[in-house]
């Protein structure tokens, strides 16, 4: 995963590195959504142990800042690190999070452990399951590519501090972030090809 | 507020300081970030910042102290107090010391938002009401009235005040003023405002006249009077009766009056029953009345009857910054009557109007204006459409001999006078068979 030189440049791919356990389903359905919006490929790397350093022993829950700042400390070859795990993370203003990423940056986290009807007392959905996860991961690539909310709340960039919020957007940028998605993806990567909608 | 608000995140512990700057900068919020009480007053007293996020527990300076300070140095701030459960009481305490609300950490995500978005509003409904307050305090126009000038500003307000109350006004002026429009208003927003606003021009009739226009007469009262006529203050019964030019009725005239105003009953001539009215007296003159009372002219006691509130309102030339808008109005108010589209008035033909100095007032400022619609061609309003030439010109242009400057003046105030002899005769302090005959003498012709 590191890289032993220091300026070399990245390559043009996406990484999806798994925390602890993850639903396979869930990685195949991120990849091909981002590779299909992104219009570059994924890559899948080796999964990472759970983070102890990260663990907070009075909210049983996963720091995500401490998480991001593990992840950029290693140099990645790729262009965006997108790191999944389905503990519970949070921020220690905040009582959790869905996901984080640097913005402008080249990390990024998100957790599936509320995306699931289950953790409502819902009955299991897979296909919700999965456009929730879709959903909260092109968002947090949004943010590492420099992009704020958006006041459409039905597009993808709008802020989800609920599931319901997840809910309501649909799996899609609005037309404005979707130019600033492809215009900061292109500036990045000049030769990708061209995004999806 | 379209721009996102500026927040200023004062906390000394730096993972709640960075992850709320995280958290706010992903959601496009200008952040900044204060490790203490003292560098957070410091930061609010440098920049502007529309919402503070402060700790309430910080060593030194704590939050209750930096909440007193930020208070002091950027009042228009809005600080919500971040707190833990067990100081829940202190966040209590501060909000009675002026912070909006409070959040019990960690917060919910969306309670941040929430609160956030309650700042804004508030801010908004607090800068609208501002605006709003300032719009009403500076309003251009009362009624018919326009005016932003200082002077129309406060007549406004006195007639805000003098409105509800049944007070007698004087209202003087020069001619041209619009005197009438504000007797108008005042009737208009008082609680007499759905009753009858009669006006009598006591200077427009002769002294008989104007007694049985005033008091009506009975059937047979003198030659002619075939049937019984009601009298204006009879008509004006329950609303207002404006008396404009107040000033020009006779001494017999002004005892009959002050009879009315003290005793509120009349006789109609030739009447034997004493008529009783509820009407409020409004008052006009272009006339000094106390030089009048000085010269035995006007009595006393009725002027100080009808002098109970007095408004002066002052020539244009006194506030010529109510021009333009005036001469919009004016040329607006043409244009509807005459079914054409409102034209503009050119930069030059503005400064014309601004350089003249308007004896006829407001008057005759509608009236040029009308007159310039009507002659002009263009689409717009030009320096060649008015009848008056600029400052500088009309230095030079001013007839030599002393015949051609008195025919220029009585032909001038005819005419801003609309040809209202009576009227015209009173602004040249003439008799009008004079006027007749220096118009006859002159060839003055109406234009």
């Amino acid at each position: 995963m590191e890289s032993k030189e220091g300026n070399v440049p990245p390559v043009p791919c996406i990484t999806l590195c798994r925390i602890g356990p993850v639903d396979p389903a869930i990685i195949d359905h991120l990849s091909n959504c981002i590779t299909f919006t992104c219009g570059l490929n994924c890559n899948v790397c080796d999964q990472i142990d759970p983070p102890l350093y990260a663990f907070d022993e009075n909210r049983r829950q996963y720091d995500s800042k401490k998480i991001l700042k593990h992840l950029i400390g290693r140099r990645h070859p790729s262009l965006k690190f997108l790191a999944i795990t389905q503990l519970d993370l949070f921020v220690p203003i905040l009582k959790y999070v869905f996901g984080l990423a640097q913005v402008q940056g080249q990390c990024a986290i998100i957790s599936t452990c509320r995306l699931r009807p289950e953790y409502y007392g819902r009955a299991p959905d897979p296909a919700l399951f999965l456009e929730r996860g879709e959903k909260t991961a092109l968002h947090e690539l949004g943010h590492s590519l420099g992009l704020t909310h958006c006041r459409d709340r039905r597009c993808i960039m709008h802020s989800a501090t609920t599931i319901q919020d997840t809910d309501m957007k649909r799996p899609r940028f609005c037309p404005t972030c979707r130019e600033l998605f492809r215009w900061q993806l292109a500036q990045c990567v000049p030769e990708a090809g061209e995004p999806g909608p | 507020m379209t721009r996102k608000p500026r927040i200023l995140v004062v906390d000394d512990e730096a993972p709640m300081r960075e992850s709320l700057n995280d958290w706010l900068k992903e959601d496009g919020y200008e952040v900044g970030l204060a490790a203490n009480g003292q560098e957070g007053v410091e930061m609010a007293q440098k920049d502007e910042w529309e919402v503070i996020l402060l700790d309430l527990k910080m060593p030194g300076m704590d939050g209750l102290e930096t909440l007193k300070g930020i208070k002091e140095v950027s009042p228009d701030s809005e600080i919500i107090m971040m707190t833990a459960y067990a100081t829940i009481d202190t966040a209590v305490q501060a909000m009675r010391e002026g912070a909006f609300d409070y959040l019990v950490k960690p917060f919910d995500p969306d309670e941040i938002e929430i609160q956030i978005k309650k700042i804004i509003s508030h801010k908004e409904v607090v800068l609208e009401n501002l605006l709003l307050r300032k719009k009403l305090e500076e309003r251009t126009q009362y009624d018919e009235i326009i005016g932003k000038s200082a002077c129309m500003q406060e007549i406004f307000k006195l007639i805000d005040r003098v409105a509800s109350t049944d007070s007698t006004v004087l209202i003087t002026g020069e001619s041209g003023t619009g005197k009438e429009l504000i007797a108008q208003a005042i009737h208009g927003n008082s609680q007499r405002a759905y009753m009858p606003f009669i006006a009598v021009s006591c200077g427009a009739l002769p002294d008989t006249l104007l007694e049985s226009e005033l008091f009506g007469y009975e059937k047979g009262a003198f030659s002619g009077a075939e049937h019984t006529k009601r009298g204006r203050f009879e008509m004006a019964d329950g609303g207002t009766l404006f008396l404009d030019e107040i000033g020009d009725i006779s001494l017999k005239t002004q005892v009959d009056l002050l009879r009315v105003l003290q005793q509120k009953e009349f006789n109609r001539l030739g009447g034997e029953i004493p008529i009783q009215v509820d009407v409020r007296i409004l008052a006009a003159t272009n006339r000094n009345l106390e030089t009048a009372i000085s010269e035995k002219r006007f009595r006393k006691d009725l002027y100080y009857r009808l002098n109970v509130i007095s408004i002066h309102v002052p020539p244009l030339r006194e506030r010529k910054e109510d021009i333009p808008l005036l001469a919009k109005a004016a040329l607006h108010k043409s244009c509807m009557e005459l079914n054409r589209e409102t034209i503009p008035i050119s930069p030059s033909a503005m400064k014309r109007l601004m350089d003249y100095d308007w004896p006829g007032n407001v008057r005759e400022l509608e009236n040029i204006m009308e007159r310039a619609l009507v002659i002009g061609r263009g689409d717009e309003i030009t320096p060649e459409d008015l009848p008056f030439p600029s400052k500088s010109d009309q230095e030079t242009s001013y007839p030599r001999s002393l015949k051609s400057m008195e025919k220029a003046h009585i032909t001038r105030i005819l005419d801003q006078m609309n040809w209202n002899i009576s009227q015209a005769a009173r602004e040249l302090e003439i008799d009008r068979q004079t006027l007749y005959n220096k118009i006859e003498k002159y060839g003055i012709e109406r234009g």
